[in-house]
């Protein structure tokens, strides 16, 4: 579903890379958290597999095409099928609920029939059926982000990316959005979190990927935010033996 | 619906940047209005040259008794030296490129001369016997004045042989400098009502940048995210051009047809169909140039 084979990224102008030959392989239907210190390329990561970046050097493969081989013309439709939910929420703040779900169908050309049954499909898993008139001012931080995960899933995306989605939240309402992405992920999407959220990683017991300093460190199935294996003392000379590469 | 959704946009972003959009029509107006008044221009001098240069004549001046040019010398031409004259442009060699030729005696010239100059003080100080007689010859080609010039240019008791042409050569002369002088203003006004368009372009791409953002990541192809843009432009520039191709239609019918064309009642000026043949080219030159303008610049915005 998605394969990173070696992919180096470094930015223009900076000396260190972002990501530093990482080769990992996500397959379809899991739920994966992104975790590592900020700044430690979760971010970049997730820009690779939108294509919103080119990697420096390496392959990037999501859903069966290689994003260095996919022409610019049809990067949109490549992204159609994927749903990204950031910590800001990046709701459009003159549109309603409704028609915040809605424009995501409306701008990639979907028929007013489908977008008003889907519409009203998405906000109600996302539990805010009664609220689509509503303004995002409107809402308290958990309310959004539910508008945005409802905009993130309307059109069915295969994967989701998920940025730091508790980052504003407080730990009841995260506990309630992941319930909410448990559930979507259950139903067959795959959905690859970034997170700093000890507690959350913890207590789902799912696939952790942690990135320090551009490399993989540790891919684990069923793992917490600290490893159990490694002392969290040393874990943080690594980080430092990585800040000075 | 689509079609819909993109004209909502594109009058979400007028409005939003009323001001500037503003700018872009008055900038559009004055740079095609210049377009087409120069367009016009040239209409009218290529109008009078094929009028005129019809009618140039060759002037074959006679000397007079106070002539010190040419074969003269100070003694005006003899009646044996005209008879001459009129003997060459009967020839077999010059009949060829004659269509008529009359003789003006000095008593003509003069009566002519005052008729020109009524009221004029140089009128009253011109006596017959300071004019010169004259051969006026039309060619049938009056390109080919050098020919008279040749043949007849050694003759004497022939003081000058002049072409009209050149005369009317200066008068386009200075029309063409003029009109090339719109066209250059024109030119200039056009190059920043283009940066301006681009400006306005990347002010309102600004302003949508929420939008943009999310359309990006949703997928919106890139020609659904531009139109938008690009019309917004196009709408802005065309009302510009609509503007200037009133002006256009208005100089002609108020100045050039109301105006000119009374006080100088034997010149033909352009009329209101060489302004109605300009108006679609300064609509589509100014459509044309918002498109391209916009397109480069909501390219180039989303690219970064």
């Amino acid at each position: 579903m998605i394969r990173f084979e070696e992919v180096t990224k470094v930015y223009r102008g900076t000396a260190r890379p972002a990501l530093n030959s990482v080769s990992l392989e996500i397959l379809s239907g899991e739920f994966v958290f992104l975790v590592g210190a900020s700044g430690s390329g979760k971010s970049t990561f997730l820009r690779l597999v939108l294509k919103e970046d080119t990697p420096s050097t390496g392959l990037v493969h999501v859903l069966g095409h290689d994003l260095g081989a996919i022409s610019s013309r049809k990067v949109p439709f490549f992204r159609r099928n994927l749903g990204v939910v950031f910590q800001d929420f990046r709701l459009l703040p003159n549109k309603t609920v409704f028609d915040n779900v809605a424009f995501t169908l409306q701008v990639i050309g979907k028929s007013k029939g489908f977008i008003h049954d889907a519409v009203p499909d998405a906000l109600q898993t996302v539990g805010l059926e009664g609220k689509a008139q509503r303004f995002p001012h409107e809402l308290s931080g958990g309310e959004q982000q539910r508008v945005a995960i409802a905009r993130a899933v309307v059109n069915k995306p295969a994967i989701m990316l998920a940025d730091e989605p508790t980052g504003n939240l407080d730990p009841e309402t995260s506990a309630g959005i992941m319930a909410l992405l448990e559930r979507i992920n259950a139903n067959g999407t795959t959905v690859i979190m970034a997170t700093h959220d000890a507690g959350i990683v913890d207590r789902l017991q799912r696939r952790v990927i942690e990135v320090i300093g551009g490399r993989i460190v540790r891919d684990e199935r069923g793992g917490g935010y600290r490893t159990q294996v490694i002392p969290v003392v040393s874990q943080g000379l690594g980080v430092d033996a990585a800040g000075q590469q | 619906m689509r079609l819909g959704l993109v004209l909502n946009e594109v009058g979400q972003g007028l409005r939003r940047n009323l001001s500037m959009v503003i700018s872009v029509v008055l900038v559009t107006f004055i740079s095609l209005t210049f377009v087409g008044a120069a367009i016009l221009l040239q209409v009218q001098i290529n109008q009078m040259k094929s009028y005129w240069f019809d009618r140039a004549q060759v002037a074959v001046y006679m000397c007079t008794e106070f002539s010190t040019v040419g074969g003269c010398d100070q003694q005006a031409a003899t009646a044996d030296q005209v008879a001459l004259v009129e003997a060459q442009l009967e020839s077999a060699t010059l009949t060829p490129f004659i269509d008529a030729y009359y003789f003006e005696t000095q008593d003509q010239a003069f009566a002519n001369f005052q008729e020109q100059f009524e009221g004029d003080a140089v009128a009253d100080l011109v006596t017959p016997e300071l004019l010169p007689e004259a051969f006026w010859v039309n060619l049938f080609d009056p390109t080919q004045s050098d020919i008279l010039a040749d043949s007849l240019g050694g003759l004497a008791g022939v003081e000058s042989i002049v072409d009209q042409r050149s005369y009317l050569d200066q008068i386009f002369n200075i029309l063409n400098v003029s009109s090339l002088t719109a066209i250059g203003i024109a030119a200039l006004m056009l190059v920043a009502a283009a940066l301006l368009i681009a400006t306005t372009i990347r002010l309102s791409a600004f302003s949508r940048r929420r939008e943009i953002g999310i359309m990006r990541l949703v997928g919106a192809s890139n020609r659904f995210i531009q139109t938008p843009f690009i019309i917004e432009g196009v709408v802005a520039a065309l009302v510009g051009s609509l503007l200037a191709a009133l002006a256009v239609v208005a100089i002609v019918q108020v100045f050039v047809q109301g105006y000119l064309a009374e006080t100088l009642p034997l010149t033909s000026f352009v009329g209101l169909s060489d302004a109605l043949l300009v108006v679609p080219v300064l609509l589509g030159a100014g459509a044309l140039l918002a498109a391209l303008s916009a397109n480069v610049a909501i390219t180039r915005y989303l690219r970064v």
